[in-house]
């Protein structure tokens, strides 16, 4: 009865801890009611149910400890999203190992705990293996490019009714054989089902990741008959459905376009277009377009996080609001490698989160805006994606930073995004380049607007 | 069991109620204080290892509560590292 009512308490922590990040201003504090919760749990479950090898069981934890405080301690925040898959992956892991041992212990078993043990192995073992593929993919260990085997999708299909196969068979006639098979088919699967997914569409597979953990724990939930691992899986679940449904929205695509049908990037038409004329301008220029503006929207997309360019444009902004100039940013769902990523990374650079502004905020009033800044971005300011129903991109929301009145386009390159599509904006007689390094480039317009 | 299936039925709906009101800006901090979240198969892990009868169900559950440790420290850990920086 204590057990329980103690169970409650941490689920309802939890809950708590959700709930708290619907404003920043509560949400370090919901962030330790939801620690307070897990300590609860945790220490419930080891009063109450350790018979033996308690001892171990510290020592397991202290282990956990040393290894899991240091390594989040020192995470550089352009790297959560690899922390973050990580995550996923120990999690589902630990999950699989919990329902793997119970099906040990446990001999006369009903179809519904079988049900569960099946489900929590497979959806496990899956989010181990594709969370380590995404972290290799994010930190850079393997190439960022989708991956095709030859005949990946009959190997994944094979590995998919395979799977389905092993479930049925082990549910009918439960033998730890079976059992490892299908833990071994998962994993073959998270990496067949990881492997496909481009490095734009890494989000994606993170927060469908995330899901799949959730899903898992709230299994083993059933597995062990135990309520607080069933309502913090499922909140988990739902989390995570509802980042990936989020984040689909956000590319303009339908979950199975992304997991499936790996970008085939049409850059054939793109060819005739690259002897047109671009603008480019000096920093002198773009610092009196900017000086002298009423109204300005920063546009930071990824290329920023890569140059480390974070405080420099803090403080070219900072400079700007001395001068009077309205600023905000422009926040696309997708700037950034996991949802919400790029709000992190500028927050880190101590960006006030009132001036972060989302596609709906800014998009009906980008008529009026002076200048739009747009650095280390691409697609999300493609026009196509809103003109050209022939581009890949296209039905993807974008800020229409083209009806601007003027447009300050910050550029290593002429190298197209991500999505290897040509940006008409580019060529827009309102738009003027400025070529270089974001970091460098902001530092130098810093120095020229000081000198207005 | 059914009473299982109706916590659960009922954690959805709380699920998606909570996490919809969620602001945007958090989105990172949500998913890793989800992380986090999950990291409570530690409860089960160490469960299942306070009861282990055989040497492979022992392995088998330090090896999950070691992992899930890992997962709830280090979740809890970047998650308020991440919040600290959006209370300016």
């Amino acid at each position: 009865m204590i057990v329980q009512l103690m169970y409650l308490v941490a689920a309802l922590c939890f809950i708590l801890a959700l709930k708290g990040l619907s404003s920043p201003k509560h949400a370090r504090y919901g962030n330790f009611i939801g620690a307070f919760g897990m300590l609860v749990g945790v220490v419930t479950a080891y009063v109450h149910g350790v018979v033996h090898n308690g001892l171990w069981i510290l020592v397991a934890v202290a282990l956990g400890v040393a290894v899991g405080i240091p390594a989040a301690r020192s995470v550089k925040m352009t790297a959560i999203p690899q922390m973050v898959a990580l995550f996923n992956g120990v999690g589902g892991a630990a999950a699989a190992l919990v329902a793997l041992a119970e099906f040990f212990a446990v001999r006369d078993t009903t179809v519904l705990f079988r049900l569960a043990t099946v489900l929590t192995v497979l959806i496990g073992s899956v989010s181990f293996s594709g969370s380590v593929v995404t972290f290799l993919k994010l930190q850079e260990l393997m190439t960022t490019r989708p991956v095709l085997l030859p005949a990946g999708q009959q190997l994944a299909i094979a590995a998919g009714v395979s799977s389905v196969a092993l479930c049925a068979l082990t549910m009918a006639v439960p033998n730890g054989f079976l059992l490892w098979s299908l833990a071994a088919v998962g994993l073959a699967l998270g990496v067949l089902f990881v492997l496909p997914v481009g490095g734009a569409d890494v989000p994606i597979a993170i927060s469908l990741l995330n899901a799949f953990t959730g899903l898992a724990v709230a299994a083993s939930g059933y597995v062990l008959t135990n309520t607080l691992l069933i309502v913090a899986g499922t909140l988990v679940g739902a989390s995570g459905t509802i980042l990936t449904r989020l984040m689909a929205q956000a590319m303009g695509r339908s979950l199975t376009n992304i997991l499936f049908g790996a970008f085939k990037a049409t850059t054939a038409t793109a060819h005739q277009e690259e002897q047109r004329t671009v603008k480019s301008g000096t920093v002198e220029d773009v610092a009196i377009l900017l000086g002298y503006a009423n109204n300005v929207v920063v546009v930071p997309g990824y290329g920023l996080a890569v140059a480390q360019a974070q405080h420099a444009v803090r403080e070219l902004v900072s400079q700007l609001e001395k001068r009077g100039v309205a600023v905000s940013y422009g926040i696309h769902p997708v700037a950034g490698r996991m949802p919400g990523h790029m709000n992190v990374l500028l927050a880190e650079a101590d960006v006030p989160y009132e001036q972060l502004k989302e596609l709906d905020d800014v998009n009906p009033g980008i008529t009026s805006v002076d200048v739009a800044v747009v650095v280390g971005a691409n697609d999300v300011v493609n026009p196509g994606a809103r003109d050209e129903p022939a581009s890949p991109i296209y039905g993807m929301p974008i800020f229409d930073v083209d009806r601007a009145k003027s447009v300050v386009f910050m550029k290593r390159s002429m190298r197209p995004g991500f999505a290897g599509v040509d940006n008409e904006l580019l060529y827009n007689p309102k738009t003027t380049l400025l070529f270089g390094d974001a970091k460098d480039s902001l530092t130098k317009l810093l120095a020229a607007v000081k000198q207005l | 069991m059914i009473d299982l299936l109706t916590i659960f039925v009922l954690a959805v709906f709380v699920g998606f109620e909570v996490v919809s009101k969620v602001s945007t800006i958090l989105h990172t901090p949500l998913m890793s204080g989800a992380n986090a979240i999950h990291g409570v198969i530690l409860v089960g892990a160490i469960l299942i290892t306070g009861s282990a009868e055989s040497t492979l169900q022992l392995v088998l559950g330090l090896l999950a509560v070691f992992l899930a440790t890992v997962n709830v420290v280090g979740g809890f850990v970047v998650t308020d590292r991440m919040l600290e920086m959006f209370k300016r």
